[in-house]
Parts: structure tokens; sequence; C-alpha cells
């Protein structure tokens, strides 16, 4: 596509200043660790496999980073990989300036595991097991977790029908105070 | 693509100019849903169309556009057959998505435009039946909704709006036509057009290169940002607090250099002059000594940094400045300037806040959704978030489930009560100690100097700095005891500590006032006996010259006796305390952080246990204490700066420092702590303690420019009988008489009281107003609230209606209460019957429960209870669908799910 190259041309910087909400010198920083992505032989790939992106520190320790490159990605083959404009994406959706409609949505999209469309009661468990990390001793109990996951549908499934759809997560995380101010990745 | 062409591109657009969204052209799978997204995420102007092909294909587009307007406008009124019809239902579908996508009037028609051309290459027959289908299979793509629907079904349902719709559309049309007839006509109208679009543009340009001049302006911006990203936000607070702190200091220290040091400086008399501006000659033999400059003795105390340096000539210079004036003013001015920052920042940061009503509402939802802090970058702090939300999650579980039985209670409140009484007397001990060290530090100060040990001179800096070590580890320990859920024991902590910084201040100023009179006893009896020599030397003096032209007596400015001036002593006494604050704060960065961390990373290869992870591991970084050193730091500089102008300078180079110190130390030797408290919400309560201290603060300075007499040879008011008699001699002298005049009406207290009252009067109604404003908010939330539980109900007892009724819903939300009967198209009798159904069916629900039909059994008692959150372990339906509710309607799962009803009969 191009964009690989080491300079990004003056059109190109201030089309992307147009689409994202990243300023001028947040995509050349973008950039330049893009490029780092992409090892010599493989500069004239566009897009970077999801391992490698899942190396940079700013995501290497999200317990969502799996899910992070898989909403992104416009790949075909849905191996998470992302090209640059997939990573601007990311970026411009994490950032500061990003509203809070944006934010909540990209967030519903990270928690919906199973990519059906709602929070289910497997997604909010896979989303808990995420939350308290991988090793065991930090894992909820089956009654902890039963009771957990039945309270936060009590609390935000309006229309109790078991699952948490996106009005409903919206409506959820208009209300917090602190999810725009977390909700963000700088490079 | 390559860029070549995307430049290409980029300019057409330019020449274009119109910056919109729309379809694409090429559609491989891969771009729709690109394409899909990008609508979704287009809540702004800027999100729209976040990357280069949307505007490609837009571009084209409006290429296109130019070509064939005439053609268009009659292909539009015509309103052709049956596709055409199909097309614009998903027209209107995605329409209205965007409606709800705040996306406005303009992205409206923008999305109105691209429809219409791609109805235009549908005539066309470029791809146009190709892009329809790929934007279904997007829809489907979006909505999940699946072929349940069906075609026929949801033309059915829009057949009767048809012509609604079409109206609508025509008009939509038209208004688009008149935005942007320039773009789209010949000549003149296009060229102001044109120029209109380009002015548009440079202007959105100008505006985005100043925001980028802008971040770039903020300073620490990256280095903040680098912190935030390894410790998360919360530690990222205590530098932009910092930062905060650091640019009203900088503005302070304008105000105090620019009106008051810098004057002195340049047109006051230069030092040793006159007495106050020379060191007395007994103190010039070890007046550069650096032990008393260290101590600020010497020529620091006879320099600008200091009151007693001040000359009292009522004007100075060719500029007639009025020094003692600008003095007073500036002094006063700096707190009214920190007051107004203050309390603006407040109420900007609980504007922000937005409604913190329904706090407990969502706990477990927050904690779920929102309690991942996305800027961690560095797996042991990960590891400690895990780790906190782990605690978090089955603490609030535990609390829910305990929330019933609260036993021994008597035991839990004794030792509250026990650890209250505890902290109490450690208080009162620290302020007894700090009182008693600074008496004591005045009965040395009348020793000798040189007989006093290091220790016995700095005593009270090195005891509050150790009392303020100590203590709150000590407040920590006996919080334990109270077993208050963390959050509530973090506000304890911050008020105890707080406490113990004021009550510790406050005896030391108490002490401090004790010198300060000691001290007035003092001068009065130099000054009497000054009075008195020169009474004798001019008595003597025309006794023996025999003259009464007496020329002033003739001694060297080292030699004048002089009074102790005890504005100067109290100005050293904040300089000294703030120096050896911020040597103890260092210190303990140094040492308490650096040091372990390097103690704790390289022993930890020939260590019998894990230092890392064992008992002293690395220091945490502590916010809350930082945070109120910082305050109480601030604290200390508005007292100080009216004695001690150079104070004000010292603290921004304090802060300087510190920001480069810290943000190293933190990012270098510590690991954040486990108990993460959000930034968002302290930050308020952070400001409110320190607008409490600048009160206090307020208060001895008031005090003493209000009732102490200056002292009588030194600072610019001397011989003044109070500092404020500089205001009523300028007023008298300066100023045409009938200000001075309604100056004495508006002292008067005749005025005074009825302006309190009606200020009083004003508290009081704005009091009320916002009380009821509250009042109307709440009493909104609960129609809200019900509103929403209607709506809930009504979606749960409709679960069974056929979907038809849906599908209405589904199009107009609005008109969502019309009645079933308002149908006029003839729906399949099954459908008929169960429209017929629906009421009765409602009220006795439980009858056809008991009626028993399989899938429709569970159905109905899950949602015949009360409490439906049974519906956990539902399963999916059986023909899942495979996730209904992405749409605006937020779903009616199971009753689409079914499909079909069960027979009835």
């Amino acid at each position: 596509m191009g964009t690989t190259a080491s300079q990004l041309g003056k059109d190109l910087l201030s089309e992307y200043q147009e689409l994202t909400f990243l300023t001028k010198q947040e995509i050349l920083l973008a950039h330049k660790r893009f490029s780092e992505l992409l090892s010599k032989e493989d500069r004239n790939l566009t897009s970077v496999p999801m391992e490698k992106v899942l190396s940079l520190p700013e995501l290497k320790s999200n317990p969502f980073r799996k899910r992070i490159c898989h909403v992104f990605s416009t790949s075909d083959m849905k191996d998470g990989s992302l090209t640059f404009e997939d990573f601007l994406d990311l970026l411009s959706a994490f950032s500061d300036s990003a509203t809070l409609e944006i934010k909540s949505h990209y967030a519903f999209r990270i928690f919906d595991f199973d990519d059906d469309g709602t929070l289910d009661g497997g997604d909010l468990e896979k989303l808990v097991n995420c939350l308290t990390g991988e090793t065991e001793d930090s894992r909820l109990t089956p009654e902890e977790m039963r009771q957990l996951i039945s309270n936060i549908l009590e609390e935000s499934d309006i229309d109790k029908d078991g699952t948490v759809n996106l009005s409903e997560f919206q409506h959820v995380i208009s209300r917090s105070p602190d999810f725009v101010s977390s909700f963000k990745i700088v490079l | 693509m390559p860029s070549q062409k995307k430049n290409d591109i980029a300019i057409r657009m330019e020449d274009v100019g119109i910056e919109i969204d729309g379809e694409l052209d090429s559609g491989s799978e891969d771009e729709a849903r690109r394409r899909d997204r990008n609508r979704k995420a287009k809540a702004s102007p800027r999100a729209g169309g976040r990357n280069g092909k949307p505007a490609t294909s837009e571009d084209e587009e409006e290429e296109e556009d130019q070509d064939e307007a005439p053609r268009k406008r009659a292909r539009k009124k015509k309103a052709s057959a049956q596709d055409s019809e199909e097309e614009e239902e998903e027209d209107d579908r995605s329409v209205k998505r965007k409606g709800t996508k705040a996306a406005g009037r303009k992205k409206k028609a923008v999305e109105e435009e691209s429809e219409e051309s791609e109805e235009e290459e549908r005539g066309k027959k470029k791809k146009g039946r190709k892009v329809t289908n790929k934007k279904q299979k997007d829809e489907q793509n979006k909505e999940k909704k699946g072929d349940a629907k069906g075609k026929g079904g949801k033309d059915k349902g829009n057949v009767k709006d048809k012509k609604n719709k079409n109206g609508k559309y025509s008009r939509e049309c038209q208004a688009f036509v008149e935005k942007f007839e320039g773009a789209l006509g010949k000549g003149k109208g296009r060229k102001l057009y044109a120029y209109k679009v380009m002015m548009a543009k440079k202007m959105i340009k100008f505006n985005r290169d100043f925001d980028n001049f802008k971040t770039a302006c903020i300073p620490w911006e990256r280095k903040i940002k680098e912190v935030e990203s390894h410790f998360g936000s919360s530690v990222a607070s205590y530098f932009i607090f910092l930062r905060w702190m650091y640019g009203l200091n900088l503005v302070l220290f304008a105000f105090m250099f620019g009106l008051v040091v810098l004057p002195e400086v340049m047109m006051g008399l230069p030092y040793g002059s006159i007495a106050r501006k020379t060191v007395p000659r007994a103190e010039q033999e070890r007046a550069m000594d650096i032990s008393v400059l260290l101590d600020f003795g010497g020529y620091c105390k006879y320099s600008i940094l200091f009151y007693g340096f001040y000359n009292d000539e009522r004007t100075i210079g060719v500029l007639q400045f009025r020094l003692p004036l600008s003095y007073l003013l500036v002094g006063v001015g700096i707190f009214g300037y920190s007051l107004m920052v203050v309390i603006r920042t407040m109420a900007r940061n609980s504007d922000e806040g937005g409604d913190g009503g329904d706090d407990g509402q969502f706990t477990f939802a927050f904690k779920m959704f929102t309690s991942w802090d996305y800027l961690i970058g560095n797996p042991e702090t990960a590891d400690n978030k895990y780790a906190s939300i782990t605690t978090s999650f089955k603490e609030s579980i535990v609390d829910e489930q305990e929330n019933q039985k609260d036993e021994n209670i008597h035991l839990r409140r004794f030792l509250r009560v026990l650890a209250n009484f505890l902290i109490l007397c450690s208080l009162g001990g620290s302020g007894f100690l700090i009182y008693f060290v600074v008496k004591r530090s005045q009965e040395f100060a009348n020793l000798d100097q040189d007989e006093l040990s290091w220790f016995e001179k700095n005593e009270v800096e090195f005891v509050m700095s150790l009392l303020g070590l100590v203590c709150p580890p000590l407040f920590e320990t006996i919080a334990e005891l109270e077993e208050y859920h963390p959050r509530i024991a973090l506000k304890w902590q911050l008020g105890r500590i707080f406490a113990l910084f004021l009550g510790n201040l406050y005896t030391f100023l108490f002490a401090l006032f004790d010198e300060v009179n000691a001290k007035l006893e003092k001068e009065k009896s130099i000054r009497n006996a000054t009075i008195w020599g020169l009474n004798e030397y001019y008595s003597n003096y025309s006794s023996y010259h025999n003259t009464t032209d007496i020329p002033p007596p003739d001694i060297h400015p080292a030699d004048v006796i002089r009074g102790p001036c005890w504005e100067t002593a109290v100005g050293i006494e904040f300089v000294k305390l703030t120096v050896s604050d911020i040597q103890v704060t260092y210190m303990t960065i140094l040492i308490g952080d650096f040091l372990r961390a390097m103690i704790v990373r390289f022993l930890n290869y020939c260590w019998c246990w894990d230092l890392e992870a064992g008992f002293p591991s690395y220091g945490e970084f502590d916010i809350s204490g930082n945070v109120l050193g910082l305050i109480f730091n601030q604290g200390m500089i508005w007292m100080g700066a009216f004695y001690a102008p150079g104070l004000v300078g010292l603290n921004v180079l304090r802060l300087l420092t510190s920001m480069y110190y810290q943000s190293w130390a933190v990012m270098s030797c510590n690991v954040p702590h486990e108990r993460v408290f959000k930034a968002s919400k302290s930050n308020n309560f952070y400001m409110g303690l320190l607008l409490l201290v600048l009160f206090l603060s307020l208060l001895p300075v008031v005090y003493t420019i209000m009732t102490l007499p200056p002292s009588f040879d030194c600072g610019p008011f001397s011989g003044r009988e109070q500092m404020y008699n500089v205001v009523m001699e300028t007023i008298e002298n300066d100023l045409p008489a009938f200000i001075g005049n309604i100056f004495t009406y508006a002292t008067n207290p005749g005025l005074i009281l009825p302006a309190v009252l009606l200020m009083v009067l004003a508290i009081y109604y704005l009091n009320a107003t916002s009380k009821n404003y509250q009042n109307a908010n709440l009493e909104l939330k609960k129609k809200m609230q019900m509103a929403r539980d209607e709506e809930k109900n009504r979606r749960n007892n409709k679960e069974n209606t056929n979907q038809v009724m849906q599908d209405l819903e589904d199009l107009l939300p609005n008109r969502s209460l019309l009645p079933p009967a308002a149908e006029e198209e003839n729906p399949p009798p099954d459908k008929v019957r169960e429209k017929g159904s629906k009421s009765p069916k409602v009220a006795k629900r439980p009858g056809a429960a008991a009626n028993g039909k399989g899938v429709n059994l569970q159905n109905d008692v899950s949602l015949a209870a009360p409490n439906p959150k049974a519906a956990v372990t539902h399963p999916p339906g059986p023909r899942g669908l495979s996730g209904n509710a992405r749409g605006p309607p937020p779903g009616p799962v199971r009753g689409r799910g079914r499909g079909t009803p069960p027979p009835r009969h």
C-alpha cells in the first residue's frame, strides 16, 4: 500500500490527521513504530502478523491484546494481522480525543469474545478470566463466578434477555467516570 | 493501493473539497467490512472514514456527480420500480442508524449523496448490482439479524410507509441539492462554492495545525504519557497535578518577580546604601561562611530574597513606582489569583465529572467493564492490576454476601473507636512535640551560635520532617484495626495525614507568633533607645555647634543599631522549612526508592530468598503522600511568600527539578501500588484539600497584615502604624478626593453590613435554587428509570408476538406504541391470530405456560418469575440466530429467535 515507506507523504499525513483523532506527531511516531515491526525481509508486506503486534510493550501486558488485534484487523484470514491503517485505527480509537461512543463501541467488540454481537454468560466468564490473570490461584471459584455474572447481568441487562447488548453496554459505560480516561493506549 | 495514487486522490479531493464519507465503488468483502465499521465509528466528522479508501470512492462518486447531475435528478424524480424500493429501504435503515450516531444534518446529506451516487452507478450498470449485494451482505453482517426476518416480512412491514418515505427522501434530496448546488452547477455559483470550500479546508487545516502546536507546547506531555503508559493513570495524575502546580507557581512568580523584585533591583537603592540593605558589622566576618549562608543568614538575610531588604520610599525610580503599595497588593493578589484558579479548576472538574448520581447502581458492571487500565504497559504493573482486580471482585462478592449478616458489630465499633483514640493521641503528641521543639529552638537562638551543634540548630525542621515520615505509616498500621473498605480507608488515611500536617503547621505557626511577639517587645525597646540616642545626638550637636541645622548622624550603615525585623525572621523560617522539606523528599526518594531498588536488584543474585518478590521488594509510588506533600508545600509557599519574595522562585525551581527527578525515579525504581484508586474521582478531592490549605494559609498572613505593626526599620512598610496604611496613603495623596470619599463611605459599617446581608441572601437563594435543580434532576432520573422499566416490561411481555410487530418496531422506534390494529396490510392468517391473541395472552400467561408447549414453557416461566435472573444460564434459543441485538432496538431475543410461534388452538 506504499504506506510502509520510511517517510509518510505530506498529503497522506494530512489525510490521516483528518481521518483519525491523532495529531501529526502521534501519526509519525505510530508510523515509526509500525515500520520497526516490519523486519527487513518483509518490508513489502502490508500487514504485520498478530504475534509481532503483540510484542509491542504497550500491548504486551494487556489481557485483551488478542481481542484488540482481532477487532481492528481487516485481514481476510482472521489472523489478527494489522495493516498500518488498521494500526492507526487502533491508536485513534484508543487516543485521548476519541469520543466515549467510539471507545465504548470498540470496548464492546473487544469484550465480545465470540463475535456474536452480545455479551452472554460465556463472554462475561472469559472477560472475568482475562481480568483476573492467567495464574490458577487468582482465578475465581465457579461459585464466585456464577454470583459475579448474575450480579453483573442484574445490573446491566435491562431487557432481561440474559445477555448484555451494545446499547445496554453503552448505557453502563456512559455512567462510568473513569472509562474514558482508562481506555487509552499511548505509544 | 500505491501511495502515488493516494496522493493523487488526496489532491483531487482538495480540488473538489468535500470531506465526506462515501460508499465503496470496488467491493471486496474486506473493504465492505471496513466501510461498515467506518460508518459506525463516525460520531464526529474527524472520525469519519478514517482511511484513504472511503475518501477515494467518495471522490470518484463526486466526479460522477458532477458529470451527471441532471441525469440524477431526473432519475430521482422517477422513483423507479421494484429494486429501487428495496434499496431505499436499505438506505432508510442506514440513514436512521446514522441519525442515532449523532452525525448531524450534514452527514445525513452526505450519506444521502453517497446513496444517490450508488444508485447512479447502478443506473450506469457499472458495478451497481454488485455493490448493492455487497451492501446487503454488509447489513446482514452488521446486524446479524440473519434471514429469519425474511425479505417478505420486511417488505410487508414497510409497504405502508413507502409513500411517506418517498416524500421524506425527495425532501432530503432537495435539501442536499440546495446545499451543494454550487458544486453541481456551473459558472459563478460553482466558483463561489469552490472558494468557500477552499476556505473551509484552510480553516480546518489551520485549526489542526494549531492543535498540533498546542499539544507540542504542553510541557512534559511525553514524559507524563510515558509514565502513564507504564503505571496507569493514577500515577500520571500526580504528575499532571505537579504540572498544574508548576503553572500556578510560574504565574505567582511572574507577579512577584515582575512587580516587586525587579523594580527594587532596577530602581531601588543598591546594597550597602542604607542600614537595612547592609550586613551589620558584627555579622560581617562570617557573612560569607557557607554554614551561615545555608541557614539563610549573612548576605542571604540582607538580600532581595527577604522582606527586610525592601525600602519604604513611597515611590522609586523615574517611573515613580510605588513599591510598598505594589508589595502589599502583590502579597494579597497572590492569594486572590490562587483562589480564583483553584475554584475555577474545581468547577471545571466537577463539570466533567458528569452525573455521579448513580454510583451505586453499577458497581459490578463498572468493575467488570472499566477496571482495566489499557495504558498499563509493564508486566509487573499488569500483575499488580490482576491481583487488585481479583481482590476487588472477591471483595465485592463478599460484600454482597455479607450485606445481610453483620456479626460482631460491637467488637468492630470498639476497634474503630480505639483506633481513632490512638490516632488522636499520636496527633496530639506530634503537636506537642513540635511546640516543645520550637520553644526550645527559641532558647537556643538566644545562646551563642557557636556552641550549638548542627542538630540543635535544625531541630525544628528535622523533627517536623521526621514526623511527616513516621506518622503516616503508623496511621496506616492503626487503620488496619478498623477494617474499613479500602476506598473509605484511603479517605480516612488522607484525612488523618492532612490533620497531622495541618496540626504541625499550625503548631509551628503559633510558636512562631510567640517568637514574633517576643521580637516585637525587643524591637520596641530598641526603637525607644534609638529615638533616645538620636535625641541625645541632636541636643548634643546643637549645643556643641550652636546651630539648629543639624546634619544626620554620620554612621556607617553597617553600624546602625537595628531592630530584630520579625518579618525577615518569619520569612527565613519558611524558607528553611521549604528547603528542608525538599531535602527530605529528595533524600527519601534517593534512599527509600533508588537505593532500595539497587539493593533489591543486585543483591538478589546472591541472597537466600527472592528479594524482588519477597520482603523488601521495590518501592511503590505513594500517590496520596506525594500529593499531600505537594499541597502542604504550596501552603508554606503561600504563607511565606509575603515575608520572603524569593520563596516563590525557589518553589518554581523545586517543582521543576522534582518533575524530572521524580519521573526518573518512578520510571527507574518504582512499582505501582496494588491498591489503585482512580485519578478522576479523587482529583477534586485534592483540589478541595488545596483550597482548604489555601484558606488556612490565608489566615495568618491576613492576620499579620491587619493587626501586627511592621518593624520600624526594615521592609517596605517601616515607619507606618499598620501595613495597610499604604493603601490609605495612596488613596489620600495620589487619587482625586472624591475617590477617597467613596472609599470612606464604602468602608462605613452602615454600608458593609447591608452588603454582607445581601451576600448571605444571595448565597441562600442560590443554594435553594441549586437544591431545586437537584430535586428536578432526581425526578427526571426517576422518570427515566420508570420509562426504562416500562419498556423492559413491554418487551418482556411481547416476547411471544409475531415478527411483524417486531419489524415494525425496528423501523419505527418512536411509534412503537402503535396498537397492532393500526396495520393495514394483510399478514398471513397465523400471524393475525397471533396478534389478536396478544393482549389476553399477557394477562393469562401462567395459563399459557400451564398448557405446556415445549420450548414455550421454559420461556414463559422465566418471564413470569419476578426476578428473571435465571436467564443467565438460559441456553441460546433453538435457532440461535447468532446474536441479534447489535442493532438499535435492544433485543427481543427469544421472541424473534423462535421464528414461528407454536400453533395454538
